[in-house]
């Protein structure tokens, strides 16, 4: 556990006034406020630094144990752990940034120092929306295809989300009331899911479209034929038309991704033909191209 | 869920909407009306009007809980707000623009 400098996080020096730390603290809190920082987790952990700084700075006992025992820490001892005097006059001044405010926001030295967040005696009277929550969740491309359910574990609760069909990666999808619990009697926070969907290796996504590579055989192009695919949804028979070429791109209308929460709506499937050349030819088979070449000239 | 301060009221259109009573949440976050009543003539907010009373829709409460935080704890002004707002929104296209422009690049990525 390291000491943290509070002066220098908000910028001051030791003798500034309670006029100065507010000014200091008031400026990077416009600075690294979550609501101007939407998903900025950098900003976020400035600003609990710096709310952190102004919680102790601005309180003139909490600032007088700071200053005199600041670096020595370890020899608190004679101090009571987390007592509260003086909160009720730093609330007088009616500031409270309370943004991302919760539980654990608070350093191990400050808990050590002041025994935990000081919020519980300010927050008596007013009610505040719980912390809004962020999660992660990794998905196959196939598991996008379907709308399905998953359970959740955050922060030690489980969750059932429904995932609907189509989402896209890096989507975010909002659960109400599954974030933080709200701090007397207000409402719970919401919890925040961000899809991240990997790349499938032989089928890519556009939206709601799909695009993949179907390597085709020298002869099917030149003559015609039907073959057969792997979709992301089964296979597909496919008639090729004679004289094909290399990079040729076909479209299969309402073959592609589910639209995203419009059931029973797809994009389409684009699929590049990549003529194969043949290798290790027989004696026989050169013959033959070679023909064929001359019959050209 | 938002029992605190939510009034569920049948409206006469037989639309069954989850509204906030605005004397109730200024009370709770000790605020004066009439900043509300700036806000919903400024349009950042909309103000459903009951009888004689003032609500908002339970939509509109994560934004007016951000507003609330920006003019009383960060102490920017109604004119600073709907720049902030303006931006944000701003901000929020383009993200999620980049967002489509990348998953489109994937595209063109390895499989490796």
């Amino acid at each position: 556990m390291d000491f943290v400098d509070y002066y220098k996080l908000l910028g001051i020096d030791k003798s500034a006034t309670p006029k100065e730390i507010r000014s200091a603290y008031r400026k990077l809190a416009r600075k690294y406020h979550p609501d101007l920082n939407p998903n900025d987790k950098d900003a976020n952990k400035n600003f609990q630094q710096i709310n952190e700084a102004n919680e102790v700075l601005s309180d003139p006992e909490k600032r007088k144990k700071y200053d005199q025992y600041g670096k020595d820490w370890k020899h608190t001892e004679q101090y009571e752990p987390g007592s509260n005097t003086g909160e009720q006059q730093s609330y007088s001044e009616g500031k409270r940034y309370s943004g991302m405010k919760s539980e654990g926001d608070f350093s191990d030295f400050f808990e050590a120092m002041f025994g935990g967040g000081a919020d519980a005696g300010r927050r008596r009277h007013v009610k505040y929306r719980g912390e809004d929550y962020n999660a992660e969740l990794h998905l196959e491309l196939e598991d996008a295809l379907k709308t399905h359910k998953q359970t959740l574990t955050v922060n030690s609760k489980k969750i059932r989300i429904n995932i609907p069909a189509g989402i896209e990666n890096g989507q975010v999808i909002k659960i109400q009331g599954h974030g933080g619990a709200g701090i007397n009697g207000g409402p719970n926070g919401d919890l925040y899911i961000k899809f991240t969907i990997a790349n499938h290796s032989d089928i890519k996504r556009s939206g709601n479209d799909l695009y993949m590579k179907v390597n085709l055989e020298l002869y099917t192009a030149v003559l015609g034929g039907e073959i057969t695919i792997d979709t992301l949804t089964g296979k597909v028979k496919l008639k090729v038309k004679p004289e094909t070429q290399n990079g040729t791109k076909i479209k299969l209308t309402g073959k592609g991704f589910p639209v995203y929460k419009n059931e029973g709506q797809f994009g389409d499937l684009y699929i590049t033909y990549e003529v194969k050349i043949p290798t290790n030819l027989t004696e026989k088979q050169k013959t033959l191209f070679a023909e064929l070449s001359e019959s050209e000239a | 869920m938002l029992n605190y301060l939510n009034q569920k009221l049948k409206l006469k259109t037989m639309r069954t909407d989850r509204l906030i009573a605005i004397d109730e949440f200024c009370y709770n976050h000790n605020i004066e009306i009439s900043f509300i009543n700036s806000l919903d003539q400024s349009g950042l907010i909309e103000v459903t009007v009951i009888g004689k009373a003032l609500f908002i829709t339970e939509e509109q409460l994560h934004q007016l809980e951000k507003i609330v935080r920006f003019h009383y704890e960060l102490d920017i002004n109604l004119e600073g707000i709907e720049t902030i707002n303006h931006l944000l929104q701003r901000m929020a296209f383009l993200q999620n623009e980049n967002l489509t422009l990348r998953n489109r690049l994937r595209i063109y990525e390895s499989d490796e």
